[in-house]
């Protein structure tokens, strides 16, 4: 069942459209990812939905409330971690839960959100004193305390190491494990990849495609990518003329190889004929990043 | 309501300059004023008044302009820009508590303030308390308030926290300069001790009340048109983001 609806939003800042036209629902209890370069209009829509700013065009429901209408209830409903949205320096993190706590009429319990969260020695902490990933999981904790059936989280590993990220990611998890509904912005592919039961793909305010991510991946299937270094220099045409390849890129020292079939066997072949060897060979299957190329027409990560 | 102004007053006695320059400093310098001779040295032109004794209005007015023009925007800009504001938008409760509980704080840490001055300048220099504690109290609340609203302008129009910080900087300085912190009032231009009354937080009615008359009902009435009239254009006009 949808407890986010999304049909036409449009939204405009000045004369630019931000948002245009785009449709999408979220069910109950999935990670519902909506990916997309920066400045795609993710924020602008997940913000529509959060009732923070209001469309100029089309309808939105969160759990049956229109976010405009119904601003208060839907407060006491949706979680949102916003993108860069700090506290006070020196408030600490156990005051700061405690604070956040009191807005709502049945909050969770804020040390066990901590606990939770591995939080749970740092409640005297000042927020100034933690280190990127810790904020980032008093921001997902701050999300939470209201006991929301939604929670919007945007950007939300945006700055953080690679460690800190895949933590953060069994977080989001464990959120939806216990029965939230996630909705997670993100520009990072891989982010997407591994956490999302299905994507919103969106390009300069489009909707591009809403897919599981194998579905997306599966609408590129077939290409594969073929990448060594050769260790004598050769005419690319010799690979281009195959059948089976559709470009050939060089990337310094490397030649990166994209087509389909039997892609790898009819490489190796002419290389062999023309006795070059191929050193670092790998072979690449399509990932999201390709689905979006593909979609769009243009990279996902610049 | 009462667990933010719990909190904002903590994360206040966290701020070691704020709670210096607002809560003790005034009395401070009353102690290093009241330190020279010929500063509590009963002068036959003022009525047979102490330097001191004139001076402690002034020392009302700094601790009021800091919290106000001082403190109140910078900190304001400052959740602003750090997305405190938008964050509280995303909860049940509207941003604007936020900024009552602001100025909730700042009228206890100016009671401290005064209270202390009070108390101090009684004690060691044998300052009288204010002849007139409801003109002065009311004066001290309306003087409170219209530079907490012209602050919350600052922050109100100010694109960014720097520029809050410049802005109330220059109010500050103008409220101090005409409440007689750096030239003494009466050596003032008769035309600038008359501007003095009747700007914000109103150091002639302070001294007024203080010395013994009750204030000018005109002065009180200008300090709550400002306070009016400031509060309701900062209210129309700012921006939580």
């Amino acid at each position: 069942m949808a407890i986010i609806e999304v049909v036409d939003l449009v939204k405009r800042y000045d004369q630019k459209v931000a948002v245009d036209g785009v449709s999408f629902a979220v069910d109950e209890g999935e990670i519902f990812g909506i990916l997309g370069p920066n400045g795609a209009g993710k924020t602008t829509t997940v913000e529509c939905v959060e009732g923070l700013r209001s469309p100029d065009g089309g309808t939105i429901r969160v759990d049956g409330l229109d976010p405009q209408r119904d601003r208060a209830r839907l407060r006491t409903r949706l979680g949102v971690q916003l993108q860069q949205s700090e506290l006070p320096d020196r408030i600490r993190v156990g005051e700061a839960l405690d604070l956040y706590a009191s807005f709502y009429r049945d909050p969770a319990d804020w040390r066990e959100l901590l606990a939770r969260l591995g939080l749970a020695d740092r409640a005297k902490t000042e927020y100034r004193k933690l280190s990127g990933g810790q904020k980032q999981r008093v921001s997902i904790a701050l999300a939470l305390i209201g006991k929301p059936k939604v929670a919007v989280l945007d950007e939300l590993t945006t700055g953080l190491d690679p460690q800190a990220r895949r933590d953060t990611w069994s977080l989001v998890e464990q959120i939806r494990d216990a029965g939230v509904t996630v909705v997670l912005v993100t520009h990072f592919m891989e982010e997407a990849e591994r956490l999302c039961d299905r994507i919103a793909l969106i390009d300069a305010g489009r909707l591009v495609a809403v897919d599981s991510p194998a579905g997306l991946v599966s609408r590129v299937d077939g290409e594969q990518r073929v990448r060594f270094r050769p260790t004598t220099p050769f005419d690319v045409v010799l690979l281009e003329e195959l059948p089976e390849v559709s470009q050939v890129e060089k990337h310094g020292p490397q030649l990166v190889v994209t087509g389909t079939g039997n892609l790898l066997h009819a490489v190796t072949s002419v290389l062999a004929r023309n006795q070059i060897v191929a050193a670092d060979l790998r072979v690449e299957q399509a990932d999201l990043d390709d689905a979006f190329i593909r979609l769009t027409g243009r990279a996902l990560t610049e | 309501m009462l667990k933010i102004v719990n909190t904002e007053w903590k994360l206040f006695l966290r701020e070691p300059s704020a709670v210096v320059f607002a809560v003790l400093f005034p009395t401070i310098l009353l102690l290093v004023l009241g330190a020279i001779p010929a500063l509590r040295t009963p002068d036959p032109t003022f009525g047979n008044l102490r330097f001191i004794d004139a001076y402690v209005s002034t020392l009302v007015v700094i601790a009021l302009a800091f919290l106000g023009l001082n403190k109140l925007p910078a900190t304001v800009a400052t959740y602003r820009e750090k997305g405190v504001l938008r964050r509280f938008s995303t909860t049940p409760v509207h941003p604007a508590r936020l900024l009552i509980a602001q100025v909730v704080v700042n009228l206890l840490a100016g009671v401290i303030s005064i209270v202390l001055l009070m108390l101090v300048g009684r004690l060691v220099f044998d300052i009288d308390l204010p002849h007139h504690p409801l003109g002065f109290l009311a004066t001290c609340l309306l003087g409170m308030l219209s530079l907490s609203a012209l602050g919350l302008l600052v922050a109100a129009w100010a694109p960014n926290a720097r520029s809050a910080g410049g802005w109330s900087t220059v109010a500050f300085m103008l409220v101090m300069f005409f409440g007689g912190a750096y030239l003494p009032r009466f050596l003032m231009p008769e035309f600038l001790i008359r501007v003095g009354e009747y700007l914000p937080p109103g150091v002639g009615a302070l001294q007024e009340s203080w010395l013994g008359i009750a204030p000018d009902p005109v002065q009180l009435a200008v300090l709550a048109l400002i306070t009016l009239a400031a509060g309701t254009v900062a209210a129309k006009s700012f921006r939580w983001e």
